[in-house]
């Protein structure tokens, strides 16, 4: 799966055509690494429909702040260079974010 | 038929795994259900410090191994996965005590012979405006999760008990500031004296006393909170980054229904051998009405679990299957090998049962060994004779009571 970054995340997530996923995890976060197997389940299901990235920020906290993610896990969702949803930890759940999508496709 | 597990295991934090550990360790077919990764809360507290022969990790100390919640976590999954612990992802939504099964929420059954509860508990929300619309926001109920967002920044932790003052001086690592929000008189805090001790030393740690937070403020992300005196009632705004809530924990629970017994606030009511108001379903960690409520303790409590359950279908099911579900009359003879008196009379008592031949059964269990049935038909000295018909106790003959001729006239009625 694309690992997005500070360098490339204009370019993959914002310049984007159509909807972008992306997972904002963290190697401390137990919750995010529970995720990751549902994620990447949902990406092979949904990839072409949708782009799905993973954000790891810990190398990116600056990136992550200013796309006001302040905690972990927060599964983002962009169209248009706009974030146009957002599921937080309380709501972060294999079928809250599959929902989410289907709405979104 | 699904298969049937001797031990189904609700939950994957400590106490569930030592269950595991010490249920599969034992032979006996054990899963456990966790919804998310294993290691529960355990998992989400990265300096470990309490652990015996472990210690956090980078504090330097010799002679002790180095780790870290998870990590520790980690370990206890892999030991139980050693000894042949099942483990399955799936979320528990009930449980039915009485047939032993534990139903998940994608509708799956699971059928079991004994049930470990190992639930866990959460962290409890403050309830006040702003939190649960900033949460991931600046919001945090897990500084090991977030700690990383608020580097060089100025947070605030609410709350002042164990966990409260453990992860604000671990928040120290990485914030700039931590303002501790303490409810209580100024110098009065819940934390063990030597968390308080580290605290107070600490040169980013700054005290709120005798306030509550009323209400927690930002357009998108944490900006500010609005403080209350609770003597005075007045309202101060304080600007802060972040917002780490630390004020206890609630049991997860609510899956059980009645089927088990729960305390005013929801928590489990066991007996020392961790079983709880139902026959062969026991309780263990957090979600357990308990004195403390660390990693070793609900490890402890998962051992105890274990062999309780292991105990339970030795003997409650060896019961059932031998003298319960029995056609024929069962003489069942509770003695101990310990008792002068039972050694004496057990060849006389033998023979007045075996007199019988083929048409009666005669069973033989150590009343140290068979305490719950001991127990459940009130044999209180040993020997006692018991004579069960068609699953029913019939007869009960004390140790005064016992003569060939008392066995022969009790099994003889039986069988005219």
């Amino acid at each position: 799966m694309l690992e997005v970054h500070k360098d490339n995340f204009e370019a993959e997530v914002l310049q984007a055509e159509g909807l972008v996923v992306v997972d904002y995890w963290g190697p401390k976060c137990e919750k995010c690494l529970a995720l990751i197997p549902d994620y990447e389940r949902l990406a092979a299901a949904y990839g072409d429909k949708a782009k799905f990235c993973k954000l790891d920020t810990s190398g990116n906290r600056r990136l992550a702040i200013s796309q006001k993610v302040l905690g972990l896990p927060v599964f983002a969702f962009y169209r248009g260079g706009e974030k146009i949803a957002e599921l937080g930890p309380s709501e972060a759940s294999a079928e809250s974010i599959e929902a989410k999508l289907k709405e979104l496709i | 038929m699904a298969d049937i597990y001797d031990i189904i295991i609700v939950g994957g934090g400590p106490g569930g795994l030592s269950a595991a550990i010490y249920g599969s360790r034992a032979k006996l077919r054990t899963l456990v259900i966790e919804k998310g990764k294993t290691g529960g809360q355990a998992a989400t507290t990265w300096d470990m410090e309490n652990y015996p022969g472990f210690f956090a990790a980078g504090e330097g100390s010799t002679g002790l191994t180095e780790v870290t919640g998870p990590g520790l976590m980690e370990a206890f999954t892999s030991h139980a996965e050693h000894f042949g612990a099942q483990f399955v992802r799936n979320e528990v939504v009930s449980i039915d005590a009485a047939a032993k099964t534990v139903t998940g929420k994608d509708g799956t059954v699971y059928h079991g012979r004994s049930i470990i509860l190992s639930p866990g508990a959460v962290p409890r929300t403050l309830g006040v405006k702003g939190e649960r619309a900033l949460r991931g926001k600046g919001v945090s109920y897990c500084a090991t999760c977030d700690a990383d967002f608020f580097s060089e920044l100025d947070i605030i932790v609410v709350g002042n008990g164990d966990a409260a003052i453990e992860e604000a001086n671990y928040l120290t690592k990485f914030a700039e500031s931590v303002t501790i929000i303490v409810i209580h008189d100024e110098g009065t805090l819940d934390a063990a004296p030597m968390l308080q001790e580290r605290a107070y030393k600490n040169p980013k740690i700054n005290f709120v006393w005798n306030s509550t937070i009323e209400e927690i403020k930002g357009d998108g992300i944490v900006e500010s909170v609005v403080l209350k005196n609770i003597k005075t009632n007045e309202l101060t705004e304080m600007e802060t980054n972040g917002v780490f809530i630390y004020v206890g924990t609630i049991p997860q629970t609510s899956f059980l229904g009645d089927q088990v017994e729960l305390d005013a606030r929801g928590y489990i009511e066991t007996d020392n051998c961790m079983e709880t108001s139902a026959e062969g379903v026991f309780a263990v960690g957090d979600a357990r009405v308990t004195p403390l409520r660390q990693v070793i303790t609900a490890a402890a409590d998962g051992a105890v679990a274990a062999v309780a359950a292991e105990k339970y279908l030795i003997e409650e099911e060896g019961f059932r299957d031998t003298v319960l579900m029995e056609t024929r009359p069962v003489a069942v003879l509770f003695w101990t090998p310990m008792s002068q008196k039972c050694l004496a009379m057990m060849p006389m008592m033998e023979a007045a049962v075996q007199a019988f031949g083929d048409s009666v059964k005669l069973w033989k269990l150590d009343t140290y060994r068979n305490q719950r049935v001991a127990k459940r038909y009130g044999v209180s000295a040993n020997p006692t004779l018991l004579v069960f018909h068609n699953g029913e106790m019939v007869q009960l003959l004390s140790e005064d009571e016992i003569t060939a001729e008392s066995i022969t006239a009790a099994i003889g009625n039986l069988l005219n």
